[in-house]
């Protein structure tokens, strides 16, 4: 039975919500609100906001002196390129795992999640050496894959959890119709599990997009993303913190306007599977 | 076409044997019912049959071709659901296309079949609906359109009512069973319920813990019941079985009555106290405590003023009585 939550429970879970949402969101505020400061104004102790002094030379000057628009086309392509691979790899994986499991299936995707659990520093340096060999190294190629490899069990994972809701019963029913697998995969479970595939997609694309390690380590010029272009700014000169923050800012506002616009659906992606 | 052969399937999971060993033959055009309680068999004797379950041994026989190894959409069958299954996202025509698309019909005859199929079975104004639109008789509608439109070699059916109420549950019975008798073409049907079994069936196939107890029409089931399983479960309401001295009397271990064929009598017979009365109105249901056999339902015409308390006196009508030796078989 459910509590019944008198309007002062109720006010205080509301409190205690926009705190941990502020808490948690600060970072990100204080960078975009330091990216409208001078630099002076930015490095002021202690920190000002409402006697700072406001401009958007930031943004003129990092727009300026970088080639925003490569950053941002390599990180689109990144981000999206290896989510859908991603994904044409693990829906057949997740179908599999979901509807014909053998005895080690669970262990299968224990392990899987565990990849996740080790350090990438471990591997560094054997990638590092594989990329340089391949010619995959500062390729958008390389990183596609690299980030593909990187999220793949997250992706399973999350369609795994997807599908796993649909009932056998429909599946066996197209097999019944005459679809071949690959038709019972494309023209019945897919359509069924759109919204379990868009969330993850979303999901997918978002952790690419802010993804650091592999894309500053593995790129130099052609194929850096906005992860390496914000880097870029904490380089020679010292550190500008509000140059730095203006391209911090340039570099997750689109994930972040995307996020906003896709909440409902990540929400629902993130929790299904936990209330039956 | 659609003569279905099963010889010596079995279908164990892991150690457990869910199936010993079944041979059976169900002619084209039969309607055949298999029926028994839960977890006899019955629906992986179905989806043995329909390929979503392999055997473990034996063979199964399609039109005489062996389709044992074949995948389900190779053995021309159409299957009906319990939960309906149909795909949620696409339309009821959609749906009911969805076999001939898959099949590489051109269009235009997969429409005009998908029409006929609507019009036989009133959808033609559902159409365009999605199935989440649809009430429950719609939406198992809606499945056996999907399984007709194939022009299958036999229909296969898992319970496709138990989600239905009632009186939708009679409607659909009749429909489907009007269904058999212009396509006639082979359906096999799953159900526990022995009423829509003894109802729709040509042949019945009585199956408990795997294995077939009886194979015969209703009224063979009815009249001459192979053992006290068979005797137990078809008939409604339940044949009294009764061990004791009354049945060594009769020179059997244990003697079956249905509760149609006691009569109340004012001399003789077996005296008893009424337990419970129901009046139907038609019918009279008594539960009836007796001195020489236990407790024993009689079905009794609806003018029968029977009340709790009361005094009676049961005889079993002449010819009527089963006889069953020690193994439960019939004598």
């Amino acid at each position: 039975m459910a509590r019944a939550v008198t309007p002062r429970r109720k006010l205080l879970y509301t409190v205690a919500a926009w705190s941990v949402a502020l808490l948690i969101f600060f970072p990100v505020l204080w960078t975009i609100l330091t990216s409208f400061k001078t630099e002076a104004s930015a490095v002021a102790s202690p920190p000002e906001l409402i006697s700072a002094d406001w401009t958007l030379d930031n943004y003129a000057e990092v727009w300026g002196r970088s080639d925003y628009p490569r950053f941002f086309l390599n990180s689109v392509i990144i981000s999206v390129g290896s989510t859908l691979l991603g994904l044409l790899i693990a829906i057949p994986a997740a179908w599999s795992m979901a509807f014909v499991p053998g005895p080690k299936t669970k262990d299968l995707l224990m392990w899987m999640l565990s990849t996740k659990m080790m350090p990438a520093a471990a591997v560094l340096i054997p990638m590092y050496l594989i990329f340089q060999r391949t010619g995959l190294f500062d390729s958008r190629t390389g990183l596609v894959l690299a980030l593909m490899l990187m999220n793949l069990p997250v992706i399973v994972w999350m369609l795994y959890t997807y599908f796993k809701e649909i009932p056998g019963e429909i599946l066996e029913a197209a097999r019944m119709d005459g679809a071949s697998l690959r038709n019972e995969i494309i023209y019945v479970l897919t359509p069924m599990a759109i919204p379990g595939i868009a969330s993850t997609m979303l999901l997918n694309i978002i952790l690419a997009w802010n993804e650091s390690f592999w894309t500053i380590t593995l790129t130099t010029v052609n194929a850096a993303p906005l992860s390496a272009f914000i880097a870029s700014f904490s380089a020679p000169q010292g550190l500008f913190y509000a140059k730095l923050s203006a391209a911090s800012t340039m570099a997750i506002a689109p994930i972040l306007i995307l996020g906003w616009f896709s909440q409902k659906q990540l929400v629902r992606g993130l929790t299904f599977g936990a209330v039956k | 076409m659609g003569k279905i052969i099963l010889k010596s399937v079995r279908k164990s999971f892991g150690p457990v044997d869910v199936i010993p060993s079944i041979n059976l033959t169900i002619e084209n055009g039969e309607f055949v019912v298999f029926v028994g309680p839960s977890g006899c068999g019955k629906s992986t004797l179905l989806r043995l049959i329909a390929g979503l379950e392999d055997t473990t041994s034996g063979v199964i026989e399609i039109d005489g071709a062996d389709a044992t190894d074949l995948p389900p959409a190779k053995r021309g069958l159409a299957m009906v659901f319990q939960s309906y299954a149909l795909y949620p996202h696409m339309t009821v025509r959609k749906n009911i296309m969805f076999p001939l698309k898959m099949a590489g019909m051109e269009i235009g005859e997969a429409t005009k079949r998908a029409d006929a199929a609507a019009k036989v079975l009133n959808l033609t104004n559902y159409m365009e609906r999605k199935p989440g639109q649809l009430s429950g008789g719609q939406r198992q509608r809606v499945a056996i359109g999907r399984a007709i439109v194939r022009e299958p070699a036999a229909f296969l059916f898992d319970e496709p009512l138990s989600n239905l109420d009632a009186a939708l549950r009679v409607n659909m019975r009749q429909e489907i069973t009007e269904l058999h008798q212009s396509l006639k073409t082979t359906m096999i049907y799953v159900t526990h319920d022995q009423v829509e079994a003894m109802t729709m069936a040509d042949k019945i196939v009585v199956l408990n813990a795997g294995n077939i107890e009886q194979v015969g029409s209703p009224l063979d089931l009815y009249n001459h019941p192979a053992n006290t399983f068979v005797a137990g479960f078809i008939g409604s309401p339940r044949m009294n079985l009764i061990d004791g001295p009354e049945a060594t009397k009769l020179g059997a271990t244990t003697i079956g009555i249905r509760p149609e064929h006691l009569d109340v009598v004012t001399e003789g017979g077996w005296q008893g106290v009424v337990g419970l009365s129901e009046h139907l109105g038609s019918d009279t249901f008594l539960k009836v405590e007796t001195d020489l056999v236990g407790t024993v339902n009689v079905r009794a015409g609806g003018e029968v003023m029977l009340r709790h308390g009361d005094k009676v006196r049961l005889s079993p009508q002449a010819g009527k009585v089963h006889r069953f030796g020690p193994d439960g078989k019939a004598i």
